[in-house]
């Protein structure tokens, strides 16, 4: 992974869209903001955001349909946020307050909202979308299911459970591998033999890799590879060569100061924001504001509510 | 008694009826497809008939579990074939973590309409891991229903039930009961025979009224035959009058609409298959003294295989399942206290 991310180094990135770069600094500020409101005491349980990964979500979500199922992981609140934008209902959802997506019973891991599912067992969530994927080539043919998982997941026997059937179906599904190098504190050398492409090859089934963090370029590479899979292809793996730059959960980064510096050298914010300051300033400011006003909305409101049925 | 028929062709029957009447309802499973039909025959006929929503699949129990949920998320209904009901436990991830979840986790209630099939109990000598009763692995787990096929319950309507539910239920299956022929009748020279409350819901046999009865016993549908052997016995060599209550739901277990039964009787053994240790029957007897401790005139008794893994070898296995003279034994300990 190193050696590709010196490659992609030193890249220019491309000018994006304002709506994007809105959408990539949403989901920057809002992670920020929960790891500050987690040092403030303000959060219970536990958390793991997807600093440095921003661009995975908000680049595919743009290649999909509001009919297509997305399954997110424990990692999720970024590709809820490139889907929904909901702010407020995620933020009440992880802060159990009123008008949380969920009641607050689901909590950060736990999120269903129409087409969006997420849970927290790695590996869990492959499968599912291996039989939601078979249900939409019986009754909703233009759509696909896309799952997002971490290169840790790989080590679960599911994984290729789901692989296997996925392929033998022919079932329009998506598999997002968020490769960041590292599963909680295990590098993926010390968790992964092969690699994600092997592994995807030895299924017959096509793999995308993706190096660059540049939310145009991420699109250009992945839109007909996608486009073929709602056209009846059957299954992709786009695997994502990306960083995870905070810590897994809160507190817990294992990883010296070093590695954590060379890693943001390869963040997509800090080059962005070098090479359009003007309009990344107008835009960070912009979504500062919406996360600052969403925080003291949230914070005001009362509990959820359940009852259990 | 006139006897209907076999359990197995009841069950497949009812599957049949149930893919013919909802274009819904999918059924998953390994071997499951024509001509083989399942491990045990029950799913016969389905895939010639039902193609592309029977599914034979690779052997993975967890994916099996996973694609049914994924199915029932989109708003389909499923039914999963467990080869052997020990295999449940390769897809318990799917089934508690996912399936019974996804009902109440998102927190509104959300349909699961998935049915595990899961043939399970020994005496037919397939040793330690396809022998087991592992019902007990999945009693307590909040929105998963835990059924059990029994001689008496029409299959149909029992796999209706269970969907109607819209939660995942695991339909447990005595091997032994398959080759058997159900009871569809009123009864026999020795025991009448009736469902408990309105419509569907326990079955009983007995000889006397629960006032006059010496002893209820409550079994899972996979040892009803073995009790009624023993309630004969009983009969006619001890003049013991027993009742048998059989659900076909064993969790959440309705205690309610027998309490009036149990106290009138005041004596209570539970039989089931599965071994010692964390049972259903120690779950249905705390619900009694909870309920009824002032009515009862003895302990409850638990009657179980024994603790130890199923050997294969058919003298062994029987020393360790539980027989007919267990049961006896038991009862007549209930009545002399």
């Amino acid at each position: 992974v190193t050696s590709v991310l010196g490659r992609r180094a030193g890249v220019a990135p491309t000018r994006l869209a304002d709506e994007d770069l809105d959408r990539l600094l949403l989901i920057r500020r809002f992670e920020e903001q929960l790891l500050e409101l987690f040092a403030a005491g303000q959060v219970s349980g536990t958390t793991h955001t997807c600093l440095g990964q921003e661009y995975v979500p908000v680049a595919l979500e743009a290649l999909l349909d509001p009919n297509d199922y997305v399954f997110s992981n424990h990692r999720g609140h970024g590709h809820y946020l490139a889907r929904f934008r909901d702010v407020n209902g995620l933020l009440a959802e992880i802060l159990g307050r009123e008008g949380a997506v969920c009641n607050g019973v689901g909590g950060s891991q736990h999120v269903l909202r129409g087409r969006f599912v997420s849970t927290g067992v790695q590996g869990e969530s492959l499968p599912v979308a291996v039989g939601t994927a078979l249900h939409l080539k019986r009754h909703d043919p233009a759509a696909i299911a896309v799952a997002y998982v971490g290169d840790g997941t790989w080590g679960e026997g599911g994984v290729y459970e789901a692989l296997n059937m996925a392929k033998l179906w022919s079932v329009p599904l998506v598999v997002v591998v968020e490769n960041n190098g590292i599963a909680q504190s295990t590098p993926t050398r010390l968790h992964m033999a092969g690699s994600v492409a092997g592994r995807t090859a030895a299924f017959g089934i096509d793999h995308l890799l993706v190096s660059s963090t540049d939310v145009n370029l991420v699109r250009r590479q992945a839109d007909a590879p996608v486009r073929k899979v709602r056209q009846g292809a059957g299954p992709l793996v786009v695997e994502f060569e990306t960083v995870r730059l905070g810590p897994h959960s809160k507190g817990d980064d294992t990883r010296d100061r070093d590695e954590v510096h060379s890693l943001q050298q390869h963040d997509w914010c800090g080059a962005y924001e070098k090479a359009f300051p003007e309009q990344f300033a107008s835009a960070a400011a912009g979504q500062t504001a919406v996360l600052a006003a969403a925080v003291a909305d949230v914070l005001a409101r009362p509990p959820s509510s359940w009852r259990h049925l | 008694v006139t006897k209907a028929d076999r359990i197995a062709d009841n069950l497949n029957a009812g599957l049949h009826a149930l893919l013919a009447k909802d274009d819904s309802v999918y059924f998953l499973g390994e071997d499951i497809s024509d001509p083989y039909g399942g491990a045990f025959s029950v799913s016969k006929g389905l895939s010639s008939r039902f193609r592309g929503r029977v599914l034979s699949t690779p052997l993975s129990e967890n994916a099996i579990m996973g694609v049914a949920n994924g199915l029932a998320l989109a708003g389909d209904k499923v039914i999963v074939e467990v080869m052997f009901g020990d295999f449940a436990l390769l897809a318990a991830d799917q089934l508690v973590n996912f399936a019974a979840k996804s009902v109440s986790m998102y927190g509104t209630r959300r349909a699961m309409p998935v049915i595990v099939r899961c043939p399970v109990g020994g005496g037919r000598g397939y040793g330690p891991t396809h022998s087991q009763s592992v019902q007990k692995h999945f009693i307590g787990v909040p929105d998963l229903a835990v059924y059990e096929l029994t001689p008496f319950h029409d299959c149909l309507a029992l796999l209706e039930e269970m969907l109607a539910r819209e939660e995942p239920c695991l339909l447990f299956e005595d091997k032994k009961l398959y080759g058997a022929r159900r009871w569809d009748t009123a009864g026999d020279e020795l025991f009448r025979f009736g469902f408990a409350g309105a419509g569907f819901g326990q079955a009983w046999l007995a000889g006397a009224p629960p006032d006059e009865s010496d002893c209820v016993v409550i079994s899972t549908g996979g040892t009803a035959p073995l009790v009624l052997e023993a309630m004969r016995t009983l009969f006619l060599r001890d003049e013991i009058q027993c009742r048998l209550l059989v659900p076909a739901r064993l969790h959440p277990f309705d205690l309610e609409s027998i309490e009036p039964v149990l106290a009138a009787c005041g004596r209570v053994v539970v039989v089931e298959e599965s071994v010692a240790g964390g049972t259903w029957g120690a779950e249905v007897a705390a619900r009694i003294y909870d309920r009824l401790w002032p009515e009862l005139r003895s302990q409850v008794g638990l009657v179980h295989s024994r603790s130890s893994v199923i050997p294969a070898a058919p003298h062994l296995e029987r020393d360790v399942l539980v027989q007919a003279d267990t049961v006896c034994a038991r009862v007549r300990e209930a009545v002399r206290d």
